[in-house]
């Protein structure tokens, strides 16, 4: 009686533990506990893949497969920087879990799109959309969809493509519609009923837009003239200004074979370089007043023009046909201090928190470059195909990124 | 009554010089091929799409193009549309190089 007492309670004592020695084991087998501060993502954008990449040892560590069409993609990070929200051309969202490196869900929430944005408290993803036109607001957990919000331009209600969001501080986004000229500001504290302020007549064509770093302004590029438009949220009711009107100065605008991204971080100290349009150059402005201090001349048309996050030089890079090379500017001195020539269609840059290395992709020879920004040497080539945008996930912590 | 022979040999001989213009849009060499191709996917595609259903630029699918004449959709790819961001492309392609473009676009063979 007694020892079969015994077998019993040790036989429920065995059930109740094989589960947790599996658990053990398991977590014995798996990858070792680690954070996510230096990971990344890596767009393959001809095989619709990921690669997940570490930057504190310049190396990849897996492929997330299954994420449709990545001709242009973009990516935000969830605040504790373990979740990758992908926006995908064909209008979805995936989410990727970085450390087990799986796709947890995806949505396709328009046929068209080109990128989005995560609120400041990380609850709220907005996704901008060409086809149909428009805002989607999603949560950020389940992806659920919260509120659609119709982009629409003249009498007639006529759907248009929204391009440049950003969040703005106190889970507000800000965007611009490129068919009706205007620049919205999108509050989602309530994120099922947003409110919407809007300004009309801000320029011709705004063809991307970006926040600055403390999320104060929002500028748009216009494609349709020399100029760009800022918003100062802090004084949102004196509305949307020009500033650097004319800086084409009536020349014969060049032709641009990519249009350029305003996106990332071009605010360098007391200066932003924000890319012409139509003209080989960097225009810099006095971040205050946003009068234009200078021009720097460059070999083509710009594309992304990032500073350093020290702030010291700034990178760019090109349009076809001038894509494969890249070329620093000296901040201080606003003079080209170096060009390189990377490798072929070299199409985004991306520095690593505090900038001891840029990483760069070239589409055309399928490989990522990590270029030691002290010595401009490269210390590391890694195989991808077709890379595109380069994220790392310390952009989860900064505005308008 | 007697022109109905007639009006059939015009419409024959009208398809027949449709058809030679057709034709006349020649395949380049193989490597030049492929190159145009990875440009029309790659460097297009950055505005119309990878698969070319479109974005900032507009859809080149055979739908969208459908019923739009090659000249004027040759003549885009060349000069480029004003007053929107479409460039001209004829610093890299030649006129042939553009039709032979057109032709496959429109036949939803640009693979």
């Amino acid at each position: 009686m007694a020892g079969s007492t015994l077998a019993t309670g040790q036989r429920t004592l065995a059930r109740l533990l094989a589960p947790l020695l599996c658990l053990a084991l398991a977590g014995c087998a798996s990858t070792p506990l680690r954070g996510t501060g230096d990971l990344g993502v890596v767009i393959e954008r001809a095989s619709g893949s990921v690669q997940i990449v570490d930057n504190s040892h310049a190396q990849s560590l897996a492929r997330v497969q299954g994420l449709g069409d990545l001709s242009h993609a973009s990516v935000v990070f969830s605040p504790d920087a373990r979740y990758a929200y992908v926006f995908g051309r064909d209008g979805a969202i995936s989410k990727v879990d970085l450390l087990t490196a799986r796709l947890v869900q995806r949505v396709e929430q328009a046929s068209n799109s080109i990128g989005g944005a995560i609120s400041s408290d990380g609850r709220v993803i907005a996704a901008q959309n060409y086809s149909p036109g428009g805002v989607k607001l999603f949560d950020a957990d389940s992806l659920a969809l919260l509120a659609s919000v119709p982009a629409t331009t003249g009498a007639n209600g006529q759907p248009s493509r929204v391009v440049g969001l950003a969040d703005l501080p106190g889970k507000r986004f800000a965007y611009a519609l490129f068919d009706a000229d205007e620049i919205d500001v999108l509050d989602a504290s309530t994120p099922t009923a947003p409110k919407i302020q809007r300004f009309a007549h801000i320029g011709k064509q705004p063809y991307d837009g970006l926040a600055s770093g403390d999320g104060r302004y929002f500028i748009a590029g216009l494609y349709g003239e020399d100029g760009l438009a800022l918003l100062d949220s802090w004084h949102a009711d004196a509305g949307v200004r020009r500033i650097l009107a004319g800086y084409g100065r009536g020349r014969q605008a060049l032709p641009v074979y990519k249009m350029p991204h305003l996106r990332g971080w071009s605010i360098a100290g007391d200066y932003a370089f924000l890319p012409a349009i139509g003209q080989h150059e960097v225009l810099v402005a006095d971040n205050r007043s946003w009068a234009q201090v200078a021009t720097v001349q460059v070999l083509g048309q710009p594309v992304f023009v990032m500073a350093e996050p020290g702030g010291r030089r700034v990178w760019v890079n090109f349009a076809f046909p001038d894509n494969d090379k890249v070329q620093v500017i000296d901040v201080p001195t606003r003079q080209v201090i170096k060009t390189l020539q990377p490798g072929r269609a070299i199409l985004h840059m991306e520095f690593t928190a505090r900038g001891d290395a840029v990483w760069l992709s070239s589409r055309d020879d399928n490989k990522l470059l990590v270029i030691d920004t002290a010595s401009f040497e490269v210390r590391r080539t890694l195989p991808a195909l077709e890379p595109s945008g380069i994220f790392f996930s310390s952009r989860a912590s900064r505005m308008g990124m | 009554m007697d022109s109905g022979p007639v009006r059939r040999r015009l419409w024959l001989l009208a398809w027949l010089a449709a058809s030679l213009c057709q034709q006349a849009a020649a395949a380049p060499a193989e490597a030049r091929a492929a190159a145009l191709l990875q440009l029309l996917h790659k460097d297009c595609g950055a505005c119309h799409g990878l698969s070319l259903k479109g974005g900032l630029g507009s859809p080149l699918t055979p739908q969208a193009l459908a019923g739009k004449p090659a000249d004027s959709l040759v003549a885009t790819i060349l000069n480029g549309r004003p007053g929107t961001p479409m460039p001209p492309w004829r610093p890299f392609l030649s006129e042939e190089e553009a039709q032979w473009l057109v032709q496959l676009l429109q036949q939803g063979s640009a693979r």
